[in-house]
């Protein structure tokens, strides 16, 4: 019985820990599209986060400045998906692919002329890093069942970051339902019009939202590079920004679904690992490219409506031409 | 104020805009080969050299074509439709799946003129099935095809490596690939071809597979501009209102048209399995489908268009191969920043230009040419 608790427990701790980047890209993209900007960038801004801090970390030594650097480009990458879909109306899906493509050329080029490592960065370590954090009192409380154990276990020892994308998800919940912000923000994804005659710049609004999702996707970023690994490795995002995407639309572009979404595809993934080979009584062998594939099968059910319907902001898409 | 697409001259429209845009992205691409501290010209002479510079780079140019070719045009007519197919990569695993298995199949058994049109029925079937699926949720249940192509796309990835590593393996082996194809299932290449006159030439992964694309870009100006079927493509893309009143049955449209953007695609694994590799293995679309995206939106949807950027895209990958030889700073990744560069000016930044050479345009012409024009 407890090693059966605790192999749940350190699944779940695995859970937790690949959920991470999914669950900071899953609230940027919250905010994008909430605002009515598609955004299949995630994947893009987290890549090019993820090097950006790496490679900040490895020259200044600080994990901090690392975080700094990949904020600033993945909030950087998301102004110019701005750029293109609000100012100049264009695409917004060529816009998002385009911003992909040139994280993945991008990170590679530079990270060759300025490490020559073949893409990859220095290792870090130390204050480079973002090192796990106990939370007060968890060797204390290590010894009581299960309760202490879950405290210990599955809830301290993470870093920083693995506690900044928790903290998020009610941030990002106050921030659309509670502030006048988070009101606009959705009004202007539902309705521009309506939005633009009440006098508020809907332009302006849709650039704050694409910001709020590169600082989150930088976030992610820089939790890939300088905290769950040692350095930047090419491809390093690995269609984790795809797999958010799909988490947000099956949380149906809210912030706690979303979140739920995120850890089902997580301990999706940390499963996937730990069932390799193992066969379930009743079912046999599960292979592991289906649970790896689990995720987008169950969004695609999701979207064709046989679980629940998940509608997306109505005005989405839809560059805002003012009228005159 | 009248629509700004009415006033400008075609010539500028088709022309002259779409060329400042292929500009842009080179020029921002030269500024990013100079930030790493490396020759801009020096490194566009290296890569002409490297793409037409002798035979052996020239077939490798024309092959990186053909398949940029498949996935250019399978975007290009889905567009037609106001349809965004991302799933080209997908597409072309899912029908270089369907060939591989057929081959496997029949490649003791019969010889090349045999297998080699049941290949492309097969691959085509293949890669409509793998469309159909998410054009039929975006018709009849609403979902959204960019979402869902992309879903397919990993779920496609998969699919073929579990069938590679639990089916198809070679026993013994520990790679996942299917064991090699008989010489019945080899698409002769041009090294062949150029034989059968007595001309030598290097070899080069490039097969008459090229053929097909270029037959396939003929089919599809065919298809879209003189059939009634391609007429409901274009209505349903320029009008969805205006398509569904004149009695079209948009949602059937709809499917049609991404079945036949998933055949195209799929096309990519003939080339592929049954040209190159000649065994079925992991990852050989590399990326294909989502170069088509650029390559159709640098074509601007019309066949020759696809053509001509197809061999643009051609010589960049060679070139861009050579040219990370030669200068080790420059890796085979250079290629991909171009790509996202042309993909940001040709498509999302498309109308970046416009107003201003509206401006020119209007200063240059006296007023009354204008007020004609209208």
């Amino acid at each position: 019985m407890d090693d059966t608790l605790l192999l749940l427990i350190s699944a779940l701790d695995s859970t937790l820990r690949v959920s991470t980047p999914l669950v900071l890209c899953a609230m940027a993209g919250i905010f994008s599209e909430r605002s009515g900007i598609i955004d299949i960038s995630l994947e893009g801004k987290l890549l090019a986060g993820a090097f950006a801090a790496a490679a900040a970390a490895a020259v200044s030594g600080s994990a901090f400045v690392g975080l700094g650097a990949a904020i600033m480009t993945s909030v950087v990458m998301a102004l110019l998906h701005g750029f293109a879909c609000i100012t100049h109306r264009g695409n917004q899906v060529v816009s998002g692919l385009a911003i992909n493509i040139l994280a993945s050329g991008l990170t590679v080029t530079l990270g060759v002329a300025w490490f020559h490592k073949g893409g990859q960065t220095p290792t870090l370590s130390g204050d480079a890093r973002f090192s796990p954090i106990t939370l007060p009192g968890a060797e204390t409380l290590a010894d009581i069942p299960l309760l202490g154990q879950i405290y210990t276990e599955l809830l301290s020892g993470h870093n920083l970051l693995v506690y900044v994308a928790f903290i998020a998800v009610p941030i990002t919940w106050w921030i659309l339902y509670k502030t006048r912000f988070g009101l606009r923000l959705r009004a202007v994804g539902e309705n521009p019009q309506a939005v633009d005659t009440a006098g508020i710049s809907v332009t302006l609004l849709r650039y704050r939202a694409v910001i709020c999702a590169g600082i989150l996707c930088g976030i992610a970023g820089a939790y890939l590079s300088t905290g769950q690994n040692a350095a930047f490795g090419k491809e390093m995002s690995a269609g984790q920004g795809y797999i958010a995407l799909a988490a947000m639309i099956f949380g149906k572009w809210k912030p706690l679904p979303g979140l739920l979404a995120c850890l089902l595809f997580g301990f999706l993934d940390a499963m996937a690992v730990r069932l390799q080979g193992v066969s379930l009584p009743g079912i046999g062998e599960i292979p592991v490219q289906f649970m790896q594939a689990l995720p987008y099968i169950l969004t695609v059910v999701l979207l064709a409506g046989f679980i629940g319907k998940a509608v997306a902001p109505k005005a989405i898409g839809n560059p805002y031409v003012k009228e005159r | 104020m009248s629509s700004p697409s009415k006033t400008l001259p075609a010539w500028i429209d088709v022309g002259l805009i779409p060329l400042i845009n292929i500009t842009f992205a080179f020029i921002v691409s030269g500024l990013v080969i100079f930030i790493i501290g490396e020759d801009p010209i020096e490194a566009v002479k290296l890569l002409v050299y490297g793409a037409f510079g002798n035979d052996y780079n020239l077939g490798y140019t024309l092959y990186y074509t053909t398949n940029f070719i498949f996935t250019g045009l399978a975007v290009a007519v889905a567009f037609h439709a106001s349809l965004f197919n991302i799933g080209g990569e997908g597409q072309a695993y899912i029908g270089g799946l369907g060939v591989g298995l057929l081959c496997l199949a029949l490649d003791q058994y019969v010889p090349l003129w045999v297998i080699l049109p049941l290949a492309i029925i097969v691959s085509g079937l293949f890669g409509a099935a793998w469309a159909y699926i998410p054009a039929y949720l975006q018709a009849y249940r609403g979902s959204h095809i960019v979402i869902t192509t992309i879903m397919f796309n990993f779920i496609a990835y998969s699919l073929i490596n579990y069938i590679l590593t639990n089916v198809l393996i070679e026993p013994g082996s520990g790679s996942p690939e299917s064991r090699d194809l008989l010489e019945t299932a080899h698409i002769p290449t041009f090294q062949d071809a150029f034989g059968w006159f007595g001309i030598k030439i290097e070899y080069t992964p490039l097969n008459l597979s090229i053929l097909l694309a270029l037959i396939s870009s003929v089919f599809v100006w065919l298809f879209l501009w003189h059939t009634r079927w391609g007429y409901a493509v274009r209505m349903l893309g320029f009008n969805n209102n205006a398509a569904n009143y004149s009695g079209i049955n948009t949602r059937r449209v709809i499917v049609g048209t991404m079945c036949l953007s998933g055949a195209l695609a799929s096309f990519v694994g003939i080339n592929e399995i049954m040209g190159v590799h000649h065994r079925l293995i992991m990852d050989f679309p590399a990326g294909y489908g989502y170069t088509g995206i650029a390559v159709a939106l640098m074509g601007r949807n019309h066949p020759i268009g696809i053509v001509i950027a197809s061999l643009l895209f051609g010589a960049l990958y060679q070139g861009g191969t050579e040219l990370s030889f030669e200068i080790s700073t420059i890796q085979k990744e250079m290629v991909l920043t171009i790509q996202g560069f042309v993909i940001l000016f040709c498509g999302a930044l498309a109308y970046m230009a416009r107003p201003t050479i509206e401006r020119f345009f209007f200063a240059l012409t006296p007023k009354n040419q204008t007020v004609a024009a209208e």
